[in-house]
């Protein structure tokens, strides 16, 4: 036998599941179910003082959600995972469980927008504070460290120039403080980058884009890499002194390598109850098991996408980390050698008026709001997902009114350059 | 708790205070670990009855001096510790490396040691030294080595239920971070000199002989690190042994079947602290 882990592939379809052990089905059966029935009085008191491993109730745990956790924490090398109802629960989840009022964050200042207002606006009125730094500029990092810091964040793929976070660099600078990088995978996916290799702690990812792939359930998943030492750090308290809420559990005491996940659902996912549904994860968990072949055939495409609009005459810059123009194009061959994804923003030459005919003219990409779907999709991001970004901000962020982000898909990709050369043609006479 | 000797030697108690007055679960647990091996079977015995000592072996995670180079000197380090406590009559758990720690413990105090219970054990424990040179050259593939072994083969080491210590929980990457969190605080010696103690300690027939008390066996049929066949000479040896064989189970046995492990102790320990009828 060799000695080996499973291949990713093989994760994919199996981590987390054997087959029902009552019922023999091999798919993963939706547990519609709020709670769990004991077998007797100890049975309870044990699953509810963690003696004893099982379900109690399906908003701190269920049996479908769970095999959604465990095989995103296989496929990431995590020591665990809570799902949660969003990608935007799953960030908060994290930060919650670190910090409270009076600490500050360094974040990237190339997010998504919603993140970009969680942090810069509303975690603000909570007593979170939050310093948004280029990503690029590692001193900015360092320097932007205080005393109350307790996090720095950025997203693999900053949103939406596909600035490359230097996970690497940025995870020293986070160790040599005594902090941990929190980073948002969900452009890149663990097919094509698993952070905790390069020194992230913490990943989450909005499971609504490529891990579920078909659009059609919105969750979140944060993984714990189980690398990052809070005893050591001293900064975190909520993991490493006694907690009021739980009889006093000292959680890095409890589990060495997974204190954060113990807490995360001990307290996060039971008293803000952002949990994920079992039917969610059923949904996820379809998609997760073609992910491979899936984010294979979306760089694939995007690269032939990618080639089309640079030799295009009505198209002003492409932004795509695999071109050797792209700033980070050296980054991107280190940390991302199997492709950077399939969502990428390029700018058009002329007014608005000409971005607004393009994305109403195209046949096969759909006008929405999201990214990561197996069809392809378009959006304009000055008036839409970065609506409420300040104008310097979005400009900081390489984001203009000529800027068009695409999410390429699993069509022909002759049908998809077809689409956005028409486009391209009525944009221009629209000129 | 920090036990009263030194160099500093923790223990974590089940989330209950230790009470020396109890009938004590004293953990032992196995090469490159810490105490948080045992989490769930720990905390499940403190809250029934027992008082639970969850050691970190000398030299590991929170216990300070060096990694100790024999099983013996790591039953005395534990004894000494163990009476300062003013511990009295215990059972002995131990895993891999730890079991033979409880061999030697309960050698050396007899009239205190009231059962042990022998998890994923084989003696002798050779390790093979192609490994045992990884450990040493090349500890991080020594320890994705470790790792795999430690688990049930193939995806089965990632599809376990119930998951430890709860859902959502990686057996296989917990694990493989407890051991590089242990090598990134601990140093790059502790593995080595781990392996090295187990191969070299020559005493386990003789003293699983000389054992007045009842001694349990929890082994695993997926064990690939100590298959059952190798408990088979320590088995014969002892005068009181039970064998508990849990299925589909690897060397891992704790985090890989918790409940069985869990039932199989405290049936033992029941058993032997039971009032003499």
């Amino acid at each position: 036998m060799p000695v080996r882990y499973p291949g990713f592939d093989t994760l994919a379809l199996h981590a987390g599941q054997p087959p029902d052990p009552t019922t023999g089905s091999r798919a993963v059966p939706i547990y519609a179910t709020a709670s769990y029935v004991f077998d007797d009085s100890d049975h309870a008191a044990a699953l509810f003082n963690m003696e004893r491993s099982g379900h109690v109730y399906s908003r701190i745990s269920n049996p479908t959600v769970a095999v959604f956790e465990e095989r995103m924490a296989a496929l990431e090398k995590g020591v665990g995972a809570i799902a949660t109802a969003s990608g935007q629960a799953a960030l908060h989840l994290a930060i919650v469980t670190l910090m409270g009022a009076g600490a500050h964050i360094v974040a990237s200042r190339s997010l998504y927008g919603g993140s970009h207002n969680l942090l810069g606006y509303t975690l603000a009125r909570f007593g979170i504070e939050t310093t948004f730094i280029d990503p690029r500029d590692l001193d900015a990092w360092e320097r932007s460290i205080r005393p109350d810091t307790r996090l720095l964040f950025g997203e693999t793929l900053g949103n939406p120039g596909l600035d490359v976070l230097d996970i690497p660099a940025v995870a020293d600078i986070a160790h040599r403080h005594g902090l941990p990088l929190l980073v948002d995978s969900t452009f890149t996916t663990p097919y094509l980058m698993t952070p905790f290799d390069h020194g992230a702690d913490l990943v989450y990812h909005s499971a609504t884009k490529f891990i579920g792939g078909h659009g059609v359930a919105i969750g979140g998943v944060l993984i714990d890499g189980g690398t990052f030492d809070w005893m050591d750090s001293g900064r975190f308290p909520t993991l490493t002194e006694p907690y009021a809420g739980f009889h006093g559990m000292n959680f890095a005491e409890e589990s060495t390598v997974a204190p954060f996940l113990l807490r995360a659902r001990r307290e996060g996912l039971r008293d803000f109850g952002a949990c994920m549904s079992p039917h969610t994860a059923f949904f996820l968990l379809q998609g997760l098991e073609t992910l491979p072949l899936r984010m294979q055939r979306h760089v694939d495409n995007a690269r032939k996408v990618v080639e089309f609009l640079g030799g295009h005459a009505a198209v002003e810059s492409v932004a795509y980390p695999d071109l050797p123009a792209h700033p980070d194009h050296a980054l991107a061959q280190r940390l991302l050698p199997r492709g950077c994804g399939a969502v990428f923003s390029f700018n058009m030459k002329g007014s608005r008026t000409a971005g607004r005919t393009f994305v109403e003219s195209l046949q096969v990409f759909s006008h929405l709001a999201n990214v990561g779907d197996a069809k392809s999709l378009v959006i304009h991001p000055a008036s839409t997902t970065h609506f409420r970004v300040p104008d310097e901000q979005l400009e900081a962020a390489g984001i203009t009114q000529g800027t068009i982000r695409l999410s390429v898909g699993l069509e022909d990709p002759a049908d998809l350059i077809d689409d956005l050369a028409q486009a391209l043609k009525r944009a221009q006479k629209a000129v | 708790m920090d036990l009263p000797t030194s160099p500093r030697l923790y223990a974590y108690t089940g989330g209950r205070a230790f009470d020396a007055a109890k009938p004590t679960v004293v953990f032992l647990h196995g090469a490159q670990h810490d105490h948080s091996v045992w989490i769930l079977q720990s905390r499940y015995l403190a809250h029934h009855g027992y008082s639970v000592l969850a050691l970190d072996l000398p030299g590991h995670m929170r216990s300070d001096g060096p990694p100790l180079e024999t099983i013996e000197a790591m039953a005395d380090r534990i004894a000494e510790a163990l009476r300062a406590a003013g511990v009295g009559q215990f059972i002995a758990v131990g895993q891999s490396m730890g079991s033979l720690i409880a061999l030697e413990l309960a050698k050396r105090m007899p009239q205190a040691v009231r059962g042990v219970a022998l998890v994923a054990t084989a003696f002798p424990m050779r390790v093979a030294e192609p490994l045992l040179n990884a450990t040493r050259d090349t500890p991080g593939e020594a320890m994705d080595m470790i790792n795999i072994w430690s688990h049930s083969p193939s995806i089965a080491g990632f599809d376990r239920k119930p998951s430890n210590p709860g859902p959502g929980f990686s057996n296989m990457w917990q694990n493989l971070r407890l051991m590089q969190r242990i090598q990134r605080r601990n140093g790059a010696s502790v593995l080595p000199t781990d392996f090295v103690a187990c191969s070299r300690y020559a005493a386990g027939l003789e003293t699983a002989a000389a054992l007045q008390c009842p001694v349990l066996f929890v082994l695993g049929t997926s064990d690939s690190m100590t298959p059952p066949r190798a408990a088979k000479a320590l088995i014969e040896a002892c005068r009181q042994p039970r064998v508990v064989t849990l299925p589909h189970a690897g060397h891992a046995l704790m985090s890989e079947d918790p409940d069985g492990v869990r039932t199989a102790i405290s049936e033992f320990a029941r058993r032997v602290f039971a009032p003499a009828s």
